[in-house]
């Protein structure tokens, strides 16, 4: 800890924000310490800073605050972490400070919390295909290592399943290391406890690092909880060489916790309330991920977020789908059919799949399957919504096969068990039985040689 | 003697000085301590308010502010291509460690590698800004003409003599009132356009190989066009595809407050592409410029200028440039964050006033010209825009749409069912159309232009029919539309969509964008006489030729190709 340490008196609080005097003493976003009277300490960090004032934000918040009974204190340093591989198995609070009573991880570096800007040029291009045993995802949208790519999700969906079936089955080469960053970000105490269970259950918890900022911590220490989580997995996956898998839930509490700072600061708002740098600040934390070349590690993203009112266009899964490399998107109208993971797979996108698969990879029939199965299932669609409105007379006997193929699709290919884990092989093999429905003159994707490979799949069959 | 003050306020990078009277709007300033780069945005008194390109954490009043004397301006020298610089034009290749450091700086080329120069011209000649003296060889794609910096003219007192050089030795001396020494390497301030003689009207095409852009919707070079699209609709694919098959001779990619793995798979691909005209990697005639999303705003801004400040360059040694930006609203959005840290008053959705002028100024640098030296260059500039929630109608999508001379508009739903690109060819617009007919009927067949508005008819056709298929269904129309809507289909099938990852189907040449659509107006005459000979439509839809026509993108790369599958056409 080093720089001076000033005392210094409060002048308003409005928010979770304070005016305090500062004699230019404090530098734009560093740390002071607030002492209660009753000797109660909060931690905030300044927003804006000028020679005699500056504005902070407490990340407790202010209630029970007076400007007359606190004491404040400059701690010279911007929010740091205490890094090092004892950070595994580790349960800390949205601002890292541990909460599992356990002694503070002894760190052997402490890291801004902001992290560093990775050089374009170092990174080396996420192509590893991560196998997560789920077919609508290993199928139609591979997730490669160093990826970041999110679930949109709505109330009572079950995202936070699919995200644990995830983190279970992600499977890794051997002599390579795993390890799970889980930041909770004021999402209710259940969805942290099923996470810490599930993690418990197969075995991962001693690989895994929880950040809990839970829906009845302080909203504004929110802004802090992602970067502090990204911070320790950015040591893990760099520094130390592990395969990180970072799950951030709910990233829309953080949207919102940073739209209550900023309608504070009464700065101009763009759309629905949310400040102008929504996009950039967003982009500060999804950047956050991906591989380096000659580094052994990689750190893979999967931010869960609910779109509220189930709309996308929403700033905060709009401007995130503008960062990220793809994106999950769950529906309702596939749970209440009772399919399970509820993907709406022509929503969804996986932006780094084309490089993640083929042959060597998964298969060499891959990219064009599901191509085809792209193109045939949004053809069954509208087929489908036609056929509610004109009935099945009205659609040619042609179009019939589709509706056939749909239901297949749904039921046979995304459909599965949260406990089931298919190899990638089992993947596409029912993604050629669900094609097959249609005639091969609809195959518009499918070349001769991926024909082959078809065929030797229904012959193994037959065998 | 340069001018020193200190800060008295940091509001996220935007920071206030005092004490520095005399310093100069958009002059470039050391900030701090840790010697941060930032740029005058307002000066009030003796006060200044510096926009800083670089994070400002920790950064406290009192730490010293001190005017550098010039305006952001680029290096101009042997070297540039092949590079990827940050917005700053900093390279990114030299840098140590994996992460940037703030407050570093490095020479845009290396100043130590020396190049073989080559005189074109003999002392004693008046020469004028702008006029070429000689050429290095930058890379097998790009001889790099020495110019005259544009505001230098006199008599040339001296020009160095075939042989090595290094960009700063001296190798020319201009005569004029006093002497002045002249350099490989030349600065130029980015956000002053470079002087050109004239401007001219362009009539040919910058062909890009993608088949709804330059058949339906082209871009003449020195063009400018936009491509509007909400996320993940294919702008940056787009974008991708244009840098790696343009027919120009200069590329400059800025990835402008975008993803860092976006650059890393160009950096991955341009060594591995080759140019379809001179068969060598593209990387040797490519710029790149990475200002990611996680990067300081005030760099993104600046990114934009020092693209096309490049770009009008090379244009300038009468060369064609095309410029990329992806994406101009993060561009416009660094204008917003640092309008509101300023405290001025927003317009509509918080932009500053002035975005539609800086919208248009930008898309302004554009153009067919003759040069100084008398050449013809040229500067095409494309533009990704994204707009929140996808919505057409926001501030930064309406301003552009209103500057530039055609568009693209990327399509949600087709983009949600795999149509890709998802241009949309309904309300796309390219103002080019009629001044490039004539290139085509020259170059390619003077009955292109004929297929094309065939094409275009049935495409239109189509979606007033699919208004009726909506709400009764397909079978409730005659046979004749019935074919219809199967040739709309070919042609979205066989010709509209374009697989950006198919080898074949990447990237189409005009004669072959020729050949597809002829294919499919073929196929789909033959199939109207069959239709009057009783053949129903399904039997047609069914005939193995009704796939291969379609697949035709995939598969045709000659006329012999083209031939075979004609000849099928006709015998149907
Ligand atoms: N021509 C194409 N061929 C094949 N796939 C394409 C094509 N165009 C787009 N895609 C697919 O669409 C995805 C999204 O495209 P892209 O990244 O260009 O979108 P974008 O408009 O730039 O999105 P954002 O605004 O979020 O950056 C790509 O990853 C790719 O899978
Ligand atoms: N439009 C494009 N722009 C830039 N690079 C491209 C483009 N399309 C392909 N590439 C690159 O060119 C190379 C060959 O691509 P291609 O799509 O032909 O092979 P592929 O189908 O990916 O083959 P495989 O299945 O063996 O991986 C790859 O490195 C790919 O990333
Ligand atoms: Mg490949
Ligand atoms: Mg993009």
């Amino acid at each position: 800890m080093s720089g001076s340490i000033t005392f210094s008196s409060v002048q308003s609080i409005r928010g979770s924000l304070m005016v305090i005097k500062t004699n230019g003493k404090l530098g734009y976003e560093e740390l002071v310490e607030i002492e209660l009277s009753n000797g109660e300490k909060r931690l905030g960090r300044s927003l804006q800073v000028s020679e005699d004032i500056a504005v902070v934000e407490v990340f407790e918040g202010t209630q029970g605050l007076s400007p007359r009974d606190v004491k404040v204190r400059f701690l010279g340093r911007p929010l740091e972490l205490p890094v090092s591989n004892e950070l595994l198995g580790r349960i800390f609070d949205g601002l890292g400070r541990p909460i599992d009573n356990m002694p503070e991880p002894v760190g052997s570096e402490e890291l801004d919390i902001n992290g560093k800007i990775l050089n374009p040029y170092k990174r080396e291009y996420p192509d590893e295909f991560i196998q997560t045993g789920v077919s609508v995802i290993d199928g139609m949208l591979s997730m490669v290592r160093g990826q970041k790519l999110p679930i949109f999700s709505g109330s009572g969906l079950p995202h936070d399943m699919l995200a644990a079936q995830i983190a279970r089955q992600a499977t890794i080469a051997k002599g390579e290391e795993f390890a799970v960053v889980f930041a909770a970000i004021g999402v209710p105490a259940d969805t942290a406890i099923f996470f810490r269970r599930e993690l418990e259950e197969s075995g991962a918890l001693k690989r895994s690092v929880l950040f809990l900022n839970l829906a009845e911590d302080p909203a504004v220490e929110r802004i802090v909880t992602p970067r502090v989580a990204l911070t320790a997995a950015e040591y893990l996956a760099f520094e130390e060489g592990y395969h990180v898998l970072a799950i951030l839930t709910d990233m829309t509490n953080y949207g919102e916790a940073l739209r209550e700072i900023s309608m504070m600061r009464e700065e101009v708002p763009s759309r629905r309330g949310y400040p102008g740098y929504l996009y950039t600040d967003l982009a500060t934390i999804f950047e956050r991920s991906g591989r380096i070349t000659g580094r052994k590690g990689s750190l893979t993203q999967l931010p869960i977020l609910s779109m509220p009112a189930d709309d996308i266009t929403h700033p905060i899964p709009d401007l995130t789908a503008y960062i990220t490399e793809g994106q999950i998107v769950l529906g309702k109208e596939l749970y209440h059919k009772g399919i399970y993971p509820p993907v709406n797979v022509l929503m969804s996108l996986s932006r780094l799949m084309k490089d993640g698969v083929g042959e060597g990879k998964t298969r060499a029939d891959h990219k064009e399957l599901s191509d085809q199965l792209y193109n045939s299932y949004s053809k069954a669609m509208e087929i489908r919504s036609l056929a509610e409105i004109v009935g099945e007379e009205g659609i040619p006997e042609s179009s019939k096969k589709y509706l056939q193929f749909a239901d297949a699709f749904e039921k046979k290919f995304i459909k599965q068990d949260p406990y089931e884990n298919r190899d990638i092989d089992t993947t596409l093999n029912i993604a050629w039985d669900v094609l097959s429905i249609l005639p091969e003159s609809e195959w518009t994707n499918i070349s001769e040689k991926s024909k082959k490979v078809y065929m030797s799949v229904v012959q193994k069959r037959n065998l | 003697m340069k001018i020193k003050g200190r800060i008295t306020e940091v509001k996220g990078t935007v920071v206030k000085a005092s004490g520095v009277s005399g310093i100069q709007m958009n002059e470039m300033v050391k900030v701090g301590e840790m010697g941060l780069i930032g740029e005058v945005v307002r000066v009030e008194g003796d006060s200044a308010y510096v926009q800083v390109y670089e994070f400002t954490t920790g950064l406290k009043p009192g730490e010293p502010v001190e005017g550098l004397g010039s305006p952001l301006s680029v290096t101009l020298a042997p070297g540039i291509v092949g590079n990827i610089y940050d917005g700053l034009q900093r390279p990114l290749s030299t840098l140590e460690g994996y992460t940037i450091s703030r407050g570093y700086t490095a020479e845009a080329v290396d100043i130590n590698k020396t190049w073989h120069f080559v005189p074109v011209v003999k002392p004693g000649i008046k020469v004028q800004g702008g006029e070429k003296i000689g050429y290095v060889e930058e890379t097998e794609l790009i001889r790099h003409y020495i110019m005259i910096p544009p505001n230098v003219s006199g008599t040339l007192a001296y020009v160095a003599p075939e042989g090595d050089y290094k960009v700063t030795d001296q190798i020319a001396e201009v005569q004029d009132s006093k002497k002045q020494s002249v350099s490989m390497l030349q600065r130029w301030a980015v956000r002053i356009p470079r002087p050109i003689k004239r401007r001219l009207v362009a009539s040919e095409p910058l062909i890009t190989g993608q088949r709804v852009i330059d058949t339906f919707f082209p871009l003449a070079k020195g063009g400018s066009a936009a491509v509007p699209g909400g996320f993940g609709t294919g702008k940056t694919v787009l974008l991708h595809q244009m840098a790696s098959w343009a027919n120009s001779r200069v590329v400059v990619y800025v990835g402008c407050g975008e993803r860092g793995n976006e650059m890393v798979e160009l950096l991955k691909t341009f060594p591995k592409l080759n140019d379809p005209i001179s068969g060598k990697p593209i990387m040797q005639k490519s710029i790149m410029i990475a200002n990611t999303s996680n990067m300081p705003v005030a760099a993104r801004e600046a990114s934009i200028y020092v693209g096309i400040t490049l770009a009008e360059y090379y244009r300038d040694m009468g060369y064609d440039s095309l410029m990329l930006a992806d994406s101009t609203s993060r561009w416009a959005e660094a204008l917003r964050e640092i309008s509101g840290r300023l405290e001025e008053i927003p317009a509509e959705e918080g932009y500053p006033s002035y975005l539609a002028s800086r919208i248009a100024s930008f898309y302004e640098r554009a153009g067919y010209v003759e040069t100084l030296s008398g050449d013809f260059g040229s500067v095409s500039i494309i533009g990704a825009v994204s707009p929140p929630g996808g919505d057409f109608t926001e501030p930064v999508t309406t301003h552009t749409l209103r500057y530039v001379k055609a568009f693209w508009l990327l399509d949600p739903n087709l983009a949600y069912s795999r149509h890709y690109p998802a241009v949309n060819w309904v309300s796309s617009y390219s103002s080019y159309v009629e001044s490039l007919s004539e290139w085509w009927s020259l170059n390619v067949s003077d009955e292109f232009e004929t297929l094309r508005k065939k094409a275009l008819d049935i495409l239109f056709k189509e979606e007033s029919l699919r208004n009726i298929v909506r709400l009764l269904g397909p079978e409730v129309l005659p046979e004749d539309e019935k074919l219809l809507l199967e040739a709309a289909n070919m042609l979205k099938e066989g010709f509209l969509k374009q697989n950006a990852y198919h080898e074949v189907d990447r990237y189409t040449p005009p004669l072959v964008q020729y050949y597809l659509l002829k294919l499919i107006i073929s196929f789909y005459e033959k199939a109207k006489e069959k239709l009057t000979e009783g053949a129903t439509v399904e039997e047609i839809r069914s005939s193995p030729l009704y796939l291969e026509v379609i697949r035709a993108r995939f598969n045709v790369k000659s006329k012999e190709d083209f031939d075979a599958i004609m000849k099928k056409v006709m015998e149907f």
